[in-house]
């Protein structure tokens, strides 16, 4: 169940080009967090709240981590708030995926930019549970990499750039061919990438992380609804989602 | 003791505080953050007469002290809210207000006629100010003829109290007020959003969909102000006042410009509780400024 929580920060450092690793103390939050889910997070002057990613949990030291890009005013405060400051966040939120072990061997993740986040602590949840992990992780270049050696660590990963400063050139897809067998695949990265993989695996099952702008964060206000292929004909992407099957959604 | 309780059509309100429609769903999600008996009343998202899924995203940006929406109306229709949404609401000791909407006047009349069927429902709203639809809407909100056709219709088609929702977006708020208090209306509530806009300059677009939605939060709390004052100086009726409220002071002003209860929508967005939290400072706060309750606060603006 999502509640309002103060979180302290812990630790906050720039981990590559414009992109901040923050670690925030919380017990109800660490406790009951699922890879996939978010923070919604508040900063003073703003009258909406920025939804990040649960990038990692350590449930003994009671630690959230999340990752994230400053992109705008919101994401650049967050990125100068302090150690010991406490923050304002509705979490754990939304839908996140769901971690099934059954039949498995192998999971594929695939993550691009500020999409790579919610992929690490799924394939360290998969990890600690004896699946293999192979990763694909796209960024714009090289100096905004990040998490590549966590992400080894949990398996064989694989890096593109855009402007191929670093790993393969191009986008994820096109890495997507030196990947082995995989059961089921697993995506959070822009709009138009999640539509050339979802394309690509169409015989494949998928579960991927969409991102909308959100009013309330909780479901309530429907900003964030998505047209999917159920009877019902939409679902919100905040409280439905933010995860959902490659195969329900229209994107 | 400071009294709390305000007595107006239909309603008899523990305290002056309800959330705004369409800041709230149908409660549900807000349920788990508090215990919603502790609310004056809800309005409920708005209803029309079959389901819409409103419009394109992205659906809301956020501006200085405020945002910008256009969801549109989306909603499961006038029937699925009163057999999935009304019971879930009707376990909870405060009053339900059903948020009216629709294009045409015999959907209104269809809106309000079903939840008149209904006896969890305790008031109506009726909303012809949306500024996020296409056809209708704006229209009756905007031209004092059509505002007061509508109202009367929908008088007819119910028994229950209406409280018509009043758009800012007119040069005569007084001659729409009047006019639809002349066609029967029970209350007044004031004001919906004012249609703005926002582009962004990277892409040169604007930053919604439906390139213009609804101004609301803090920017628009003045206008609020100043135009429930306006109002309540011509017309009888009682004024429920929205516009921007974050805080019991803010509820204090509006009492003072007119308002006898109060919604508060955006806010609910930034801070889940933030009703909870007004209801628990009203008494503080009425106290303060030498008031021992909610109706003794009302129109005492000092001019
Ligand atoms: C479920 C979810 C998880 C996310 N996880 C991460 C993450 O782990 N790391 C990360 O860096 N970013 C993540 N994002 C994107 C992040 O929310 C935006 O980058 C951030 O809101 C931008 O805020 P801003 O004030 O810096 O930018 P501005 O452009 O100034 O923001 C203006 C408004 O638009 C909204 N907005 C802008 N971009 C986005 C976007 N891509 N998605 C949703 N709303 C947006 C903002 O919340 C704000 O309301 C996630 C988004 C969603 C929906
Ligand atoms: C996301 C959003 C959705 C809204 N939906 C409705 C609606 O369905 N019907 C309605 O009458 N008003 C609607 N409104 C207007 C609010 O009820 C309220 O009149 C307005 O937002 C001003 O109050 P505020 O500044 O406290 O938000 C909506 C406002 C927002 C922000």
């Amino acid at each position: 169940m999502i509640k309002k929580e103060s979180m302290q920060v812990i630790s906050s450092k720039e981990i590559a080009k414009d992109t901040v690793e923050m670690k925030l103390e919380n017990s109800y939050i660490s406790e009951t967090a699922v890879p996939g889910q978010f923070l919604h997070i508040l900063l003073e002057g703003h009258s909406l709240r920025r939804p990040i990613s649960i990038a990692d949990v350590d449930k003994e030291k009671k630690l959230v981590t999340i990752l994230f890009k400053k992109l705008g005013s919101g994401t650049e405060q967050l990125a100068e708030v302090n150690s010991g400051a406490l923050l304002d966040v509705l979490g754990p939120g939304g839908n996140g995926f769901t971690v099934d072990t059954k039949g498995k061997s192998t999971v594929l993740l695939i993550g691009g930019g500020i999409g790579v986040p919610p992929m690490y602590y799924l394939g360290k949840t998969y990890a600690n549970q004896g699946i293999n992990v192979i990763s694909v992780l796209g960024f714009q270049s090289k100096e905004h990499v990040f998490y590549e050696e966590e992400f080894q660590e949990l398996g064989e990963t694989f890096i593109v750039t855009n402007d191929g400063s670093y790993g393969d050139k191009g986008f994820v897809t096109n890495a997507l061919h030196k990947v082995g067998k995989f059961d089921n695949y697993y995506s959070c990265g822009p709009l138009p990438m999640l539509k050339a993989i979802t394309n690509k695996l169409q015989e494949k099952t998928g579960f991927i992380s969409l991102e909308e702008r959100m009013g309330c964060g909780v479901g309530a206000c429907f900003a964030c609804v998505l047209p999917t292929k159920t009877e019902k004909g939409y679902k919100k992407i905040c409280s439905d989602g933010p995860v959902f099957d490659a195969r329900e959604v229209v994107l | 003791m400071i009294d709390l309780k305000v007595q107006l059509p239909g309603l008899n309100l523990k305290n002056p505080i309800m959330p705004a429609s369409g800041c709230f769903g149908f409660g549900r999600e807000y349920s788990q953050f508090y215990d919603l008996s502790k609310l004056g009343a809800i309005i409920m998202k708005a209803a029309t007469g079959r389901e819409r899924f409103g419009n394109p995203t992205p659906r809301v940006a956020e501006t200085s002290s405020g945002m910008l929406n256009a969801i549109g109306l989306q909603n499961p229709g006038v029937e699925k809210i009163i057999e999935n949404e009304v019971p879930f609401l009707a376990n909870y000791d405060t009053s339900i207000i059903a948020n009216v909407a629709g294009s045409t006047i015999e959907e209104y009349e269809l809106v309000a006629g079903t939840f008149n069927a209904t006896k969890d429902v305790h008031a109506l709203e009726l909303n012809i100010s949306c500024p996020n639809v296409k056809e209708g809407g704006i229209q009756f909100g905007t031209n004092p003829s059509m505002a007061a056709k509508v109202t009367e219709k929908v008088k007819k088609a119910s028994n229950l109290p209406v409280y018509v929702k009043l758009s800012p977006n007119v040069s005569d708020i007084v001659g729409m007020a009047k006019a639809v208090e002349s066609a029967g209306a029970d209350g007044l509530s004031m004001i919906n959003t004012l249609t703005g806009m926002q582009i962004h300059l990277p892409t040169k677009q604007p930053l919604i969909a439906n390139k213009t939605g609804g101004l609301s939060g803090p920017a628009i709390k003045p206008i609020a102000v100043r135009m429930i004052y306006e109002v309540k100086q011509h017309v009888s009726i009682p004024i429920i006042g929205m516009g921007g409220i974050t805080s019991a002071e803010d509820v204090l002003e509006f009492l003072l410009a007119g308002a006898s209860a109060v919604a508060v929508g955006t806010a609910n967005f930034t801070n889940p509780l933030i009703c909870s939290e007004i209801i628990d400072a009203l008494p503080a706060t009425l106290e303060k400024y030498g008031f021992t309750s909610v109706e003794d606060a009302i129109g005492k603006v000092v001019i």
